[in-house]
């Protein structure tokens, strides 16, 4: 092949170092948007604004399940005796210990501690539990076998965690908003 | 090359290790490195490189879009507005995605040209050159049924005008066509199915472009003297650093073109009709195929007759590939036949000319003698429908035989140092 | 320069005169458009934002009784590059609509006050309402309208547009329609529920003049204030600012795409003169090269 002696190669290396710098900061700058595109998109994101829900219809005893995000969200009015068994068994959580009055939020100074506000997936892989089931009158996961008491807790089986509550707030007595 | 040895030495373990089960590194090295690439080569044989680019940038932006395309009649055009408002950086796909297949259309229009200017398609190239007939063919059908996705007035009437091309076919033209809609006319099926094979066919490009590079790297590259190479030594360089550095360089140049019309003229080469939602009970006043498409659609209105005009269609693409035995001349360079190149540079202006008489109306007088006598669009494409042909079936035959070439350097080497000398 | 790039510059040329050679397509009586200053025009272009805020009350006021748009949401008035108004604004906009959602636990839809995640509510519930409300004449989307309207550029102006970067027809076109409106020639008649326009193709318009809404026969603003930030109430202003509205509502990412296409057109410019350096340099390593 033909003469490839260098002539200059101090000042050629760095040329080519430069050319490759810029290349390579172009090349990157191609990446992000590939790779954002992925992330939620505009109209998304504003689909999961906040959302305002009433507990005026959710008698005593009673829950409901609502979307939000995509995802189910238990919205569960407890009884008396609920509140006050679920108080009783505090010292007993031990895979995620947390009181019963950490669970509940608070409006005009009174604690609105009937209220319990979750997210209605597993924190073992994300299945849905069935209300009002397992041993502690809670929720119980039949993908693998989760035991929630009423206000949420783990007690019994694989799942690390209590439900998660989400980021909610009383508007009045009756009225909560959520995210 | 078949005589070019592998020059790759595996310098570590690791390599060598590597080498002796899967020379994959070597063949890298082989057909990226070391391959030796004639001297003399010029700016038009960038244009391969540009493509592969194109190609690799239209799957990529393609992957993409699919992640947020839905291709249903209901939703796709908004899905495709869903995409240019609310994505991140969705416009900018979409965007690149649209020029992206025009611009791969002015390369390999650019990579075609230089085929015929400098005789590639000559033996032993012949089939490689066939090979990029089939690539050709493929982009074709790949950008028509791209072009149907985003569901506007110009994908539905376009997709229904030349699904239709199909009923001109005897006797079993009717059901043929019946068969590519899926229905009774173009619908959502017919959206299915060419969105599957949208996504399909450039995989298979991608594929013959595997097969039309192992040709290309067997037989090596033609060069502007079309002079085979005699003399490694003295009529070759090594692909890394000479070719490497000047494709790319070629390569940001043409980006810099592609981000003009992405970035300041997106819609420039689209069609205003085409954001106007599909509606099948209302024709625009006029529809036209893409650019890239207008010199064949040219050659189709041409012809008054409906199977004539769809056999003069596919014909002025197949002609193509019988180029290496249509072209009788010795030598292959165009550089060095007078006559022919005339008859190529009519051929590009007649082509140019075509796609302009497919643009336009069909009833739109081109010349007008003395009010008598007129020229129509059709005329005029008729009469260009025939130098195109010509060319290919009549100049290329007879140049072969009469035409007195100029003379042809020694080799590679004496065309590049006599260049050299009569430049100064 | 090449035989061959010195071939292809005379083919071009050669091509090029034929073009001009062939006469101009002209239908009937219908003008171009004239070509409006846009501040949205051009490499550095963005829009006007008080433009866009104004345009938005002429289509509010005026259009949206007939013409829906239906791929933007409330959202969006108060993204980055658009009319820029407030989140407040954009909340209490949407709270003046009514939108349908449901069903509800009885199974019924029900219509509650839109939400700024809401696109906005078309005014007919479907096609065939809009049909029969209009004379047998749907009024379009105007969600994307300016960039699926245009008119023939014609060589050589299609060619120059590629350099100057001149893409304003639709817009154009609209503000053509919106002032076009003009009493019909004589000789010319014009059907009842038909218009005359001198830049509509054909000239007649189903579509009665818009702007009668804003302006007494004689061109006079009925409401002088109609505009809160002082702009004079003319023709002509209502129909540049509604056009522009449209613009914006059919590429609301103009702004975006051309500032970092100006970053990307540097860096490519920058990243080709190394390259080009380089392989001069490269090449010069060959004897007898060029």
């Amino acid at each position: 092949m033909a003469d490839q002696s260098m002539s200059e190669p101090n000042r050629r290396d760095f040329l080519l170092l430069a050319t490759g710098a810029a290349g390579a900061v172009a090349g990157a700058s191609v990446v992000w948007p590939l790779i954002s595109q992925m992330l939620p998109d505009a109209s998304t994101i504003a689909a999961g604004a906040p959302v305002e829900v009433d507990l005026g219809p959710i008698g005593e005893g009673k829950a409901i399940t609502l979307k939000w995000r995509g995802k189910p969200i238990f919205v569960r009015h407890r009884t008396k005796a609920e509140i006050e068994a679920s108080r009783a068994d505090d010292a007993k959580i031990t895979i995620d210990p947390e009181a019963d009055a950490h669970r509940v939020k608070a409006f005009g100074g009174k604690s609105q501690d009937q209220w319990i506000v979750v997210y209605g997936n597993c924190t073992h892989l994300g299945c849905v539990p069935t209300g009002f089931a397992g041993d502690f009158g809670g929720w119980y996961c039949p993908c693998h076998g989760s035991h929630y008491d009423n206000a949420g807790r783990i007690r019994k089986g694989p799942a690390p965690k209590n439900l998660f509550v989400p980021e909610y707030a009383f508007l009045s007595a009756t009225k909560i908003k959520i995210g | 090359m078949a005589e070019h040895h592998s020059s790759y030495v595996p310098n570590t373990g690791i390599e060598r290790w590597l080498d002796a089960r899967l020379p994959i590194v070597r063949l890298m090295h082989d057909s990226a490195v070391s391959y030796p690439v004639p001297r003399n080569l010029n700016y038009w044989w960038t244009f391969g490189g540009i493509l592969m680019f194109m190609l690799v940038a239209q799957i990529v932006t393609g992957i993409v879009l699919v992640m947020h395309y839905t291709p249903h009649v209901d939703f796709a055009f908004s899905s495709v507005e869903h995409i240019m408002r609310d994505v991140n950086y969705g416009w900018l796909m979409r965007y690149a995605h649209a020029n992206g297949a025009s611009m791969f259309f002015v390369a390999v229009y650019i990579h075609i040209a230089r085929g015929l200017y400098y005789g590639s398609y000559k033996a032993p190239r012949e089939v490689l050159w066939i090979l990029g007939v089939v690539i050709f063919l493929l982009m074709m059908a790949t950008a028509f049924m791209g072009y149907v996705l985003p569901w506007g007035q110009m994908s539905f009437w376009g997709a229904t005008v030349i699904t239709n091309l199909f009923s001109a076919i005897p006797v079993v033209g009717d059901p043929i066509v019946t068969w590519l809609w899926g229905g009774y006319s173009v619908d959502n099926p017919t959206l299915n199915r060419f969105f599957s094979l949208h996504y399909l066919l450039p995989f298979m490009i991608f594929g013959v472009v595997i097969l039309h590079v192992w040709a290309l790297h067997h037989v090596g590259q033609n060069n502007p003297s079309g002079v085979e190479v005699k003399d490694y030594a003295k009529d070759t360089v090594p692909f890394t650093p000479f070719a490497t550095v000047k494709d790319i360089f070629a390569m940001v140049c043409f980006m810099i073109l592609f981000a003009w019309f992405v970035f300041y003229q997106p819609n420039f080469l689209g069609h205003a009709d085409n954001y106007i939602p599909a509606d099948p009970l209302k024709t625009p006043a006029h529809i036209v195929p893409e650019w890239y498409f207008l010199p064949f659609y040219g050659i189709l209105r041409a012809i008054p007759d409906k199977l004539g005009g769809v056999l003069a269609m596919f014909a002025s693409i197949a002609v193509l590939a019988f180029l290496p035995w249509l072209d009788t001349s010795r030598v292959k360079s165009g550089r060095y036949r007078p006559i022919f190149r005339l008859a190529f540079w009519t051929l590009v202006i007649v082509t140019i000319l075509l796609g302009y008489t497919g643009s336009q109306p069909t009833d739109k007088v081109v010349l007008s003698l003395g009010g008598v006598t007129k020229l129509d669009m059709v005329g005029f494409a008729q009469i260009l429908t025939v130098i195109y042909f010509a060319y290919f079936l009549i100049a290329l035959p007879l140049l072969g035989l009469f035409e007195k070439p100029q003379a042809v350097p020694a080799s590679i080497a004496d065309s590049v140092l006599g260049e050299a000398k009569a430049h100064g | 320069m090449n035989i061959a790039s010195r071939s292809l510059m005379a083919a071009l040329a050669v091509a090029g005169l034929a073009f001009i050679g062939t006469p101009a397509f002209a239908a009937g009586g219908v003008e171009h458009p004239p070509a409006q200053k846009w501040t949205f025009s051009g490499p550095f272009g963005t829009y006007d934002r008080a433009q866009l805020q104004r345009g938005f009350k002429v289509y509010k006021e005026v259009c949206a009784a007939c013409h829906s748009l239906e791929k933007i949401a409330f959202r969006n008035l108060s993204q980055a590059g658009g009319p820029s108004f407030t989140d407040g604004q954009v909340k209490t906009l949407a709270a003046e609509y009514k939108v349908k959602d449901g069903p509800n636990e009885s199974g019924d839809m029900f219509e509650r006050p839109g939400r700024p995640s809401d696109r906005f509510p078309s005014p007919f519930a479907n096609p065939e309402a809009a049909k029969a409300a209009n004379n047998g004449a749907v009024p379009p989307d105007f969600s994307v309208i300016a960039k699926a309207r245009t008119y023939e550029r014609g060589f050589p102006m299609w060619a120059i547009d590629i350099v100057t970067q001149y893409q304003e027809q639709g817009v154009d076109y609209i503000t053509g329609i919106l002032t076009g409106y003009e009493e019909a020639p004589k000789g010319v008649t014009v059907e009842p529920g038909l218009n005359y326009n001198k830049y509509f193709p054909g000239n007649k318009i189903a579509m009665a003049n818009p702007l009668v809404a804003l302006f007494d026969d004689a061109g006079k603003a009925s409401d002088p204030g109609f505009y809160t930030d002082g702009t004079p109430v003319t023709r002509e202003q209502v129909a540049r600012d509604v056009s522009a509205f449209l613009m914006w509502a059919a590429e609301p990412k103009l702004e975006e795409r051309k500032q970092i296409g100006a970053k990307v057109m540097l860096w490519l410019i920058l990243l080709a003169g190394m390259l080009y350096i380089l392989k001069k340099r490269i090449w010069s390593r060959l004897d007898g090269a060029h």
